[in-house]
């Protein structure tokens, strides 16, 4: 399947081949031929608005992430959107209660497709270093988890590069071999 | 003056209820001996000696021993920088203190907490519900006879909790080593003269 997408004029070099799509390169500008797949997981990675479930000490190495030194912006995540309906990836930075476990199931619940959960730091991983009466032992007995970083807390640096990873499986995504199909 | 001189000026004015003030690394404690009269005792210490400010109230579990629970009011008094703490005991069939709350109300979320996490009541009290743990949690979980893992429960709609895999039980390090080598908590299994660690190491 076959989409033609308007790209700037600085891909030119590529374009000046003779292919029968009864198009004019020098009236309307230059074309990238790709698949549906690849544009819109391409237009998810780059745009991945995180809404941030920040529960713990791992917030504020995510506020530092989101910050002028490290930020996450760059990588598309532009704004912090805490509303989860306007949100594509929940990054639940911090230690999960089982009293905020039911919060953390609703907000998630509440999320559009598609989307995805990064588990930030020791404690929404696996619990942490609280093994104890009170404390979910890791947020992927509640919510599909994608991108688990370790750290107590991980630095920055390594959110982003778990944010890159991300990127990485949404590129990936078939989803439109998930799609129903119409007979 | 001093705590001590504020100790013995509250031993003077209600006798017998008051212990002795004992002294340990410039912390001064009285023990009372009658848990009913607290409120009576806070007010004077408020309002006579200017102990304005209640640090913490906090409860202990002598799991085994009766009287089972023991509490610990830390008093502070902005004005003459001194503190002082004021001990008493509750016995398990009991369990039932008078509040504090008409003295300080920041005594309102302390109580609470004990509540929460002994099952201590208060009479008297404002508001006396869980704070930490949601209600229609079954058990206290900070007595001694409640494992640190927790116990399985289920409130639908509200929470629920599971035991916590312990993968070998709390890990405690070694007061007193040189360095984190020695301190480290399983750095030394393989000295241990209990049959029952013999193997450990493998078992893990």
């Amino acid at each position: 399947m076959f989409i033609a997408m308007v790209s700037d004029r600085a891909c030119a070099t590529a374009m000046q081949t003779t292919t029968e799509i009864g198009y004019d390169s020098k009236v309307e500008g230059d074309v990238v031929h790709t698949r549906l797949d690849a544009a819109i997981n391409w237009f998810r990675k780059n745009s991945l608005w995180p809404m941030p479930m920040g529960l713990a000490c791992c917030a504020i190495e995510l506020m530092a992430a989101g910050a002028s030194r490290f930020d996450i912006s760059r990588f598309g995540s532009e704004v912090m959107r805490f509303s989860p309906r306007q949100s594509d990836v929940m990054i639940v930075a911090g230690t999960v209660t089982y009293k905020m476990a039911t919060a953390v199931k609703r907000i998630y619940d509440q999320m559009a497709e598609p989307k995805w959960v990064i588990a930030m730091g020791a404690c929404a991983s696996t619990g942490g270093m609280y093994r104890s009466y009170s404390v979910l032992q890791g947020v992927d007995t509640i919510v599909p988890v994608d991108v688990y970083v370790s750290g107590c807390p991980p630095r920055p640096e390594a959110l982003l590069d778990a944010l890159i990873k991300m990127q990485g499986k949404v590129a990936r995504e078939p989803f439109m071999a998930l799609q129903k199909r119409v007979a | 003056m001093s705590a001590r001189e504020f100790a013995q000026q509250l031993k003077t004015r209600f006798g017998e209820l008051i212990s002795e003030p004992a002294e340990f690394r410039a912390e001064i404690t009285v023990q009372l001996s009658d848990a009913g009269r607290i409120a009576e005792i806070c007010q004077f210490a408020k309002k006579e000696m200017g102990f304005d400010f209640l640090v913490d109230i906090t409860s202990i579990d002598n799991y085994g021993s009766d009287p089972r629970w023991t509490l610990a009011y830390h008093l502070y008094g902005y004005g003459h920088h001194c503190r002082l703490r004021i001990k008493t005991e509750v016995s398990e069939e009991k369990s039932e203190m008078p509040t504090v709350t008409g003295v300080w109300r920041t005594a309102d979320w302390h109580e609470r907490e004990i509540y929460d996490m002994m099952g201590i009541r208060f009479q008297g009290h404002p508001d006396l519900r869980r704070i930490l743990m949601w209600e229609g949690y079954p058990y206290f979980p900070l007595r001694k006879d409640f494992p640190l893992a927790g116990r399985p429960t289920e409130l639908p709609e509200v929470a629920f909790t599971r035991t916590a895999p312990q993968e070998g039980g709390p890990f405690v390090t070694r007061p007193g080593g040189r360095d984190s080598t020695v301190r480290e908590p399983r750095a030394h299994e393989l000295e241990s003269d209990d049959p029952a660690d013999r193997g450990r190491a493998e078992r893990i």
